[in-house]
This record gives structure tokens, C-alpha cells and sequence, in this order.
């Protein structure tokens, strides 16, 4: 139970969580390299995260060429396709944006902003860093193997991906790709456990669960989903393990492969599905909930106004969260299953489009009246919106058995789900490293540069992804690395194809600017001060910027209101902090 | 996916009983001052919640490997392996890793740090012994003919005695710095914290290992045919 006494002249209620005996670092290696501050293992995380996602994006390039211009270049063949499509996909998916959002923000903003020292297990934390880049090393290591990296495509599925027809299956590749995603694994429930119970215990005085910004919520809800979720990655990646290196048949049925009856029977590709999905599609959430949270502060932030049904957004991010556990079968509606169970599916993922539309009423409601600034992490905040409904919608068409199953081996998928977990969260980075890169540095991003990022970026996806959407529905399939002569592909398609892989390149592109943006602020950048968005949140009201280790100096903040006291009739200014304890105006009423 | 999703319920039962705790339905915009939680007059340490939380992981990742035994058992090729009888031996060295740290943590409530101090190496002795004696047990299994690659019961059950023989060496590990804390001086707030987790999470473990055992002896089908029948 909690209770709220608003006699600001009564003692300070007796802290609940004992200040913590931080971890003192003696050298330069102890401090910046292995160090247990999380603000140093946030910026360890996300250029790590930052790096090998420019690799995906190479590979992304490397495909686009190939689809967009199949017989000027001869760089890209069949077997590099399909490692590309894969590395590409497991990277984003899964070393980049979980990486980013939980290790990289989750890190930086969750003891900030809930106003504790550190996270509660520091080594733990470290830890979860280095064992995160011995996976991403592992998974590099692929491309240098004998075979190259696995082309399994990124649902890995059984049997083929550890069969001879595939590149890599047996070879090094998929022994690599499953280790790194077992590592990645270990490592990410040591930061996990971190995020949930820094939640739990290490919040400050008077910060209770309701008065939490919404971008712990969300951080807090998808890992919670993710220490679930990722055992199941777990156990198909260590099955498949056993059947590619010891010759058990979990997965892997009677095949006869080149003429030879393998040793392997009986086993069930369709387990692995379950398992794979039972994990993936929580992932999804536990790479938007984040999003969804980070977006409800900046639109608040930068709209001076109070979020919108602060209540419901809370609830919806939970319901999100346990609904998403029930509707992993609809990535299954093509694997024969009981129609009985594919309705069922449908439902529940129907169903999940509720809470979420909620959310998106509720930004749009926050917006509504609201003193805008267009300053570059409301652009992409809005862009995120806008995004994500458009890739919603698509989803509510493929959530629907009879229109899934033409839809789903055609590029309609592939749009559809780079526009909703693809563009979407990306568009939600950027604002967020906007957002609080002052914070993190002390210095402002270059405003020009943003610009252009931003308007490249925004409109350059859409040019990528909206004719995508066309191709699908003209029955171009997916994983294919050349259509040749289809007779039922016009040929405008072909032309359809090459423009986008141009605008490919140009976005591509406008990323490098957007690192050199990141780089050349660094020292260049203006100086920000603490608070140059003036928000209420407590990662703003540090005494120094960029905070140091400790981050609150003697005291630890106490909190008096919740995140989204903008514009309080009466306050002189048009933002009260969460540890200002007088109540906003001349009269002692509460904020409306 | 039936086991899994019964885990999730209890795990989702433990999430709604805490959050209904939480006051999710205030209006925070129109509290200001002082909110205190007392959620209980002594918090609970950060790191037996961060055991709890753990717990639930591995909790997880238990259900999914009983899902998929589940899943995989309805195929035709399936042949159960009969269970050395050694293995009961080992469930109840398990048994008595558990007791013992049982006893340890009463006695280090009350002070007897000696009475403590043995305690917990006799739990570390069993916890050895229930190790090696598994590592027997598969020997055996090896010496009569059913290895890994053979069929998949045999699969499932070295994969899921494997599983489960890691944690138990993570839990020795846990054991071997918690009794390298207490061998010098007395048992103080901390060293009792540890000793209450190490006996957790043991506990835990024998409750997932009997889990275990109980299914790969094969008790649990003729339990969920007796349930089909009473529902048919």
C-alpha cells in the first residue's frame, strides 16, 4: 500500500532502500573499461550495438543492389543472399535494437530516472556488457569461418538450416550463430535482472510505481517479458545445437539429403516454431515497449503538456505485455495447424490491437492543444506515430488468417514489419539519442545535421517501404535473390525495385552523417547546461551534467509528483520537477 | 506449450497479486507531497529479490524444456529408458543438500555459528555427491546401450539432467563463497543473507529436480492419462 500525504512541512518519511556503498574504481581501466557504473556500461552497450548495426546495414545495402540491379552487379550470389538476409535480420533484431533499449537506455535512464546511484548488482551489470560483446564477437567471427556465416534466414527453422543446401549448415556458420545467441542469452539476464530489481528496490523516496516516467515502465515491462521469453531462444538454440553436433533428432526428421538417408528421424521442425516464436514474438513487444515509452516522455516533454491518460498508458503497457505472450502461433498460420488454433491466434492478436491503439489515442490526445516545439526528438517522436499506425495497420491485415496465407511469403511481410519494428523503434532511437545526448555529454547535437537526418531518414523509409508494400501485393515473393522471367511480375516492379534501392543507399547514407553528427558534437556541440529541454523528470535535475559517478552527489533526491507536471496553472514556470517539493502556483491546491 | 503457459499463469497470478498492491489505479497528477510506501516494515533485500527474479528465469526455462518433452513424446519413435536405480540415491543426497541448509540457516538465526559452519559444508559435501552420483548414473545408462543420439527420450534425458546438473554447479559455486565468507569470524547480517539465498535456491532446485524425475520416470503420463480419462 501506498499513501500520499500532500503536508509538504511534515519530516521526510524514513528512506526505504539504504544508501548504497558504491563501488569505488581505482584506475583508468577500472573506470571507463571494465566499469560498473551504468552510465559508462549504457555507452559501452549502445556503440557496440551502434557498431554492428552499421554492419547490418552494409548487408542491407549489399541486398538491396542485388534486388534492385540483378544483372549489373555481380557482387551478391544465392548463397552470400541468404547470409545476408540473415545476419542482417538477427543483428537488427536482436543485437542492435534489444541491445540498445535495454543494455543502452535501460542502463543510462533506469537508475536516473528513478533516482537511485547505480543499478543494484553493478559486476552483475558489468558482466552482462562483456558477455554481450564475446556474443557479438562470436557472431562476427561467422563471416571469417570456413562456409561463411549461416543462411538460415533468421528464424534459423529446422531442418534446413543445419543441412548441406544451406550455407553454413555444415559448416561453422550455424554452430556460431547459435552459440552467440546462448551467450547473448547468459549475458542479457545478468543486465536484466539489474533492470527489474533497480526498479523494484533502488527507486527514491516518494518515487512510487505511479509516479514513474513512462519510459521506465516500458523499459521495465519488456524486460520483465524478456527474462521470460528469451529461455525459450535458449532451449531451441541449445536442441539444435545437440541435433547439428551429436546427432539427436529433437527437430530434425528422417531426410535424405544428396541421395544419403542421415541418421536423424522422428523429430518435429514444427517444436521448433513453437519455441522460436514463443520467444519472437515477445520480442517484438520488448522492442516497442521501450519505444512506446521513451515517445510518451518526449511528446509530454516537447508538447509542454501532461501525458494523456497517464493511468491507461500504464495499464496498456502491461496488457501489451501479457497479452503478447499468447499470440506467438500467428507467425505460424502457413505450418498446417488446426484452424481451430489459427482463429484462436487471430483473436488474441486482434485483440492486442486495443491497449495499443489506446496508446496511440492517448499521444495523439497529448499533442491536442499542446504548445509543440518541432525541435528534433518531437520530429522523430511524431514521425514514430505516424510510422507505427501505418505499420499497425498492415498488421491487423496479416493478423487475419485467409489474408495471411497468400500475403505471407511475399514482400507485403517484409514492409509490413520493417515499417512496425523496423522504422518504427529506429525513428524512437534517434529522438532518444537527441533527446538525451545533452545529458549524456553535456553538449547539444548539431541542429542543421539533425535536419537533414531526420527529413532524409523519415522520408527516404517510406519511399523504401510503401512501394514495398506494392511489390508484395503484386506477388513478388520474399528470399529471393532474383526474380528472372516470372511471367505474372510486370515489369514496372523491376523499376519499382531499383528506386528503391536508391532511396536504400540515400537513408544509408544519411546515418553516416547522423554518426558524424553523434562524433563531431562531442566537442563541438553547444553547451547544453542540466536541463535544456526543461523537463520534469529527476535524470535532468542532476547536479552536475554529465553525471558523474553517483550521480546525485551527497544527497539522494526525494520526489514530490509525478513525471508530467507541464504547464501547472499558476506555476511560475511551465515545468515543476519531480523533487520540487513546493506545490506549483501561489495556492497549495494539488496540480490539476 | 500447455506446461509453459500453466508457469506463465502462476507467474502472471504472482505479477497481478503485486501490482494490486501498487495503487496502479491513483491519480498521481493530483498527489503532490510526500508518498511513502510502507510496503512492509522491513524491505526485502535487493538481492533476494533479485534471487526471486532469477528463479522465475530458470523457472522459464524448465516449463519450456518440459513443453518440448511434452511436444516431441507424441511422435511414434519414442522409447522410454528405464531409470538406474541409482538415481534415487542421488534424489535423496539432493534431499539432504537441501536439509542441511536448512538447518544451517536456523542455526545461524540462533547464533550457533559453529553448529552453522557444519551445516553448510555438509550441504556442499552433499551437493558434491549428488553430482558425481548423476555422472555415475549416466555411465550406467552409457554401459547399457542407451546413449545420447539413440532416441529421443534418452535425448531429453540427458539434455534435461544436464540442464539441471549446471545449475546445481552454479549453486555449488554460490555455496563455495558463501562457506569461504563464513569459515573466519562470526556469521554477521550479510553472511546470513547469503546462507538464506544459497538455501533458496537449493530448495528450489530439488523441487525442479523432482519435477524432473518424476517425468522421466514416466509417472507423470499415467498421471495425465488418469486426469484424460476422469475428463472423458
Amino acid at each position: 500500500m501506498v499513501d500520499v500525504r500532500s503536508g509538504i512541512g511534515e519530516a521526510l518519511p524514513p528512506p526505504e532502500v539504504e544508501d548504497v556503498e558504491l563501488y569505488h574504481p581505482h584506475s583508468w581501466w577500472t573506470r571507463y573499461v571494465f566499469s560498473q557504473d551504468a552510465k559508462i556500461i549504457a555507452i559501452q552497450y549502445a556503440t557496440t550495438a551502434i557498431a554492428i548495426g552499421m554492419v547490418a546495414l552494409v548487408l542491407s545495402w549489399l541486398m538491396r543492389l542485388q534486388l534492385g540491379f540483378p544483372d549489373t552487379f555481380q557482387l551478391v550470389d544465392a548463397e552470400a543472399y541468404y547470409q545476408y538476409i540473415t545476419m542482417h535480420g538477427m543483428i537488427m533484431v536482436i543485437y542492435l535494437l534489444t541491445a540498445l533499449f535495454l543494455g543502452g537506455f535501460g542502463n543510462y535512464l533506469i537508475p536516473l530516472m528513478v533516482g537511485a546511484r547505480d543499478m543494484v548488482f553493478p559486476y552483475a551489470n558489468m558482466l552482462s556488457y562483456w558477455i554481450y560483446l564475446l556474443a557479438v564477437l562470436v557472431l562476427v567471427a561467422s563471416f571469417f569461418a570456413p562456409g561463411g556465416p549461416t543462411g538460415a534466414g533468421w528464424t534459423l527453422y529446422p531442418p534446413q538450416a543445419v543441412l548441406s543446401g544451406t550455407p553454413g549448415g555444415r559448416d561453422w556458420g550455424i554452430i556460431l550463430m547459435l552459440s552467440s545467441l546462448i551467450i547473448f542469452i547468459i549475458g542479457f539476464t545478468m543486465g536484466g535482472l539489474n533492470y527489474v530489481v533497480t526498479v523494484l528496490q533502488g527507486r527514491a523516496r516518494g518515487m512510487t510505481l505511479m509516479r514513474m516516467p513512462l519510459t521506465v515502465w516500458g523499459i521495465f515491462t519488456a524486460t520483465v517479458m524478456a527474462l521470460l521469453a528469451f529461455p525459450a531462444l535458449f532451449v531451441a538454440c541449445v536442441m539444435m545445437l545437440f541435433d547439428r553436433l551429436l546427432g539427436t533428432s529433437f527437430f530434425m526428421p528422417a531426410i535424405v539429403e544428396m541421395g544419403e538417408q542421415l541418421q536423424h528421424g522422428g523429430g518435429s521442425p514444427i517444436l521448433f516454431q513453437h519455441l522460436f516464436w514463443f520467444f519472437g514474438h515477445p520480442e517484438v513487444y520488448i522492442v516497442a515497449l521501450p519505444a512506446f515509452g521513451i515517445v510518451s516522455d518526449l511528446i509530454s516533454t516537447h508538447a509542454r503538456k501532461n501525458i494523456f491518460g497517464y493511468r491507461m498508458m500504464v495499464w496498456a503497457i502491461v496488457i501489451i505485455g501479457g497479452l503478447s505472450f499468447i499470440v506467438w502461433a500467428h507467425h505460424m498460420y502457413v505450418s498446417g495447424m488446426n484452424p481451430y488454433f489459427g482463429f484462436f491466434f487471430a483473436t488474441t492478436t486482434l485483440i492486442i490491437a486495443v491497449p495499443t491503439a489506446i496508446k496511440v489515442y492517448n499521444w495523439v490526445l497529448t499533442l491536442w492543444r499542446g504548445d509543440i516545439h518541432l525541435t528534433l526528438p518531437m520530429l522523430f517522436a511524431l514521425a514514430f506515430i505516424v510510422t507505427f499506425v501505418n505499420g499497425g495497420l498492415t498488421g491487423l491485415f496479416l493478423g487475419n488468417v485467409v489474408v495471411d496465407v497468400p500475403l505471407s511469403d511475399t514482400m507485403f511481410v517484409v514492409a509490413h514489419f520493417h515499417m512496425v519494428m523496423g522504422v518504427a523503434p529506429i525513428l524512437v532511437i534517434f529522438g532518444a539519442i537527441y533527446h538525451w545526448y545533452p545529458k549524456i555529454t553535456g553538449r547539444m547535437l548539431n541542429e542543421t545535421l539533425g535536419q537533414i537526418h531526420f527529413w532524409v531518414t523519415f522520408v527516404g523509409a517510406y519511399a523504401i517501404f510503401f512501394p514495398m508494400h506494392y511489390v508484395g501485393l503484386a506477388g513478388v515473393p520474399r528470399r529471393y535473390h532474383e526474380l528472372g522471367e516470372a511471367a505474372f511480375v510486370p515489369e514496372s516492379i523491376n523499376d519499382l525495385n531499383a528506386f528503391i534501392s536508391i532511396m536504400a543507399l540515400i537513408v544509408g547514407a544519411a546515418q553516416i552523417l547522423f554518426l558524424f553528427n553523434l562524433v563531431w558534437s562531442l566537442r563541438h556541440g553547444r553547451e547544453a547546461g542540466g536541463n535544456p529541454w526543461r523537463a520534469t523528470t529527476l535524470e535532468w535535475q542532476t547536479p552536475e551534467t554529465p553525471p558523474p559517478h553517483g550521480n546525485w552527489g551527497k544527497e539522494l533526491p526525494v520526489v514530490y509528483r509525478w513525471a508530467y507536471d507541464y504547464s501547472v496553472p499558476g506555476a511560475p514556470e511551465d515545468f515543476i520537477p519531480q523533487n520540487h517539493p513546493t506545490p506549483g502556483g501561489a495556492s497549495h491546491e494539488a496540480a490539476p | 506449450m500447455s506446461v509453459m503457459m500453466v508457469f506463465l499463469a502462476a507467474i502472471a497470478a504472482i505479477i497481478i497479486w503485486w501490482l494490486a498492491q501498487q495503487r496502479l489505479a491513483s491519480r498521481p497528477w493530483l498527489e503532490v507531497g510526500h508518498a511513502h510506501d510502507h510496503r512492509r516494515s522491513q524491505p526485502l533485500p535487493a538481492e533476494k529479490v533479485g534471487l526471486g527474479v532469477f528463479l522465475a528465469v530458470v523457472g522459464s526455462l524448465f516449463a519450456l524444456s518440459i513443453s518440448a518433452y511434452f511436444m516431441r513424446m507424441a511422435s511414434s519413435d519414442w522409447g522410454a529408458l528405464p531409470l538406474p536405480g541409482l538415481l534415487w540415491v542421488n534424489t535423496g543426497v539432493l534431499a539432504l543438500a537441501s536439509l542441511a541448509l536448512h538447518r544451517t540457516r536456523i542455526e545461524a538465526e540462533r547464533q550457533h555459528d559453529d553448529a552453522a559452519r557444519t551445516a553448510l559444508l555438509m550441504a556442499l559435501a552433499a551437493g558434491l555427491a549428488f553430482l558425481v552420483g548423476q555422472l555415475f548414473a549416466w555411465r550406467t545408462l552409457v554401459g547399457s546401450g542407451y546413449v545420447l543420439a539413440n532416441n529421443p527420450a534418452n535425448s531429453f534425458f540427458y539434455m534435461l539432467t544436464g540442464l539441471h546438473g549446471l545449475h546445481i554447479i552454479g549453486g555449488l559455486a554460490a555455496l563455495g563463497r558463501t562457506i569461504a565468507r563464513v569459515r573466519l569470524g562470526a556469521l554477521d547480517r550479510r553472511a546470513r543473507l547469503l546462507i538464506e539465498l544459497c538455501a533458496i535456491y537449493w530448495h528450489f532446485m530439488l523441487v525442479v529436480w523432482l519435477v524432473l524425475f518424476v517425468l522421466l520416470s514416466g509417472w507423470a503420463n499415467e498421471v495425465i492419462d488418469f486426469c484424460r480419462q476422469l475428463l472423458t
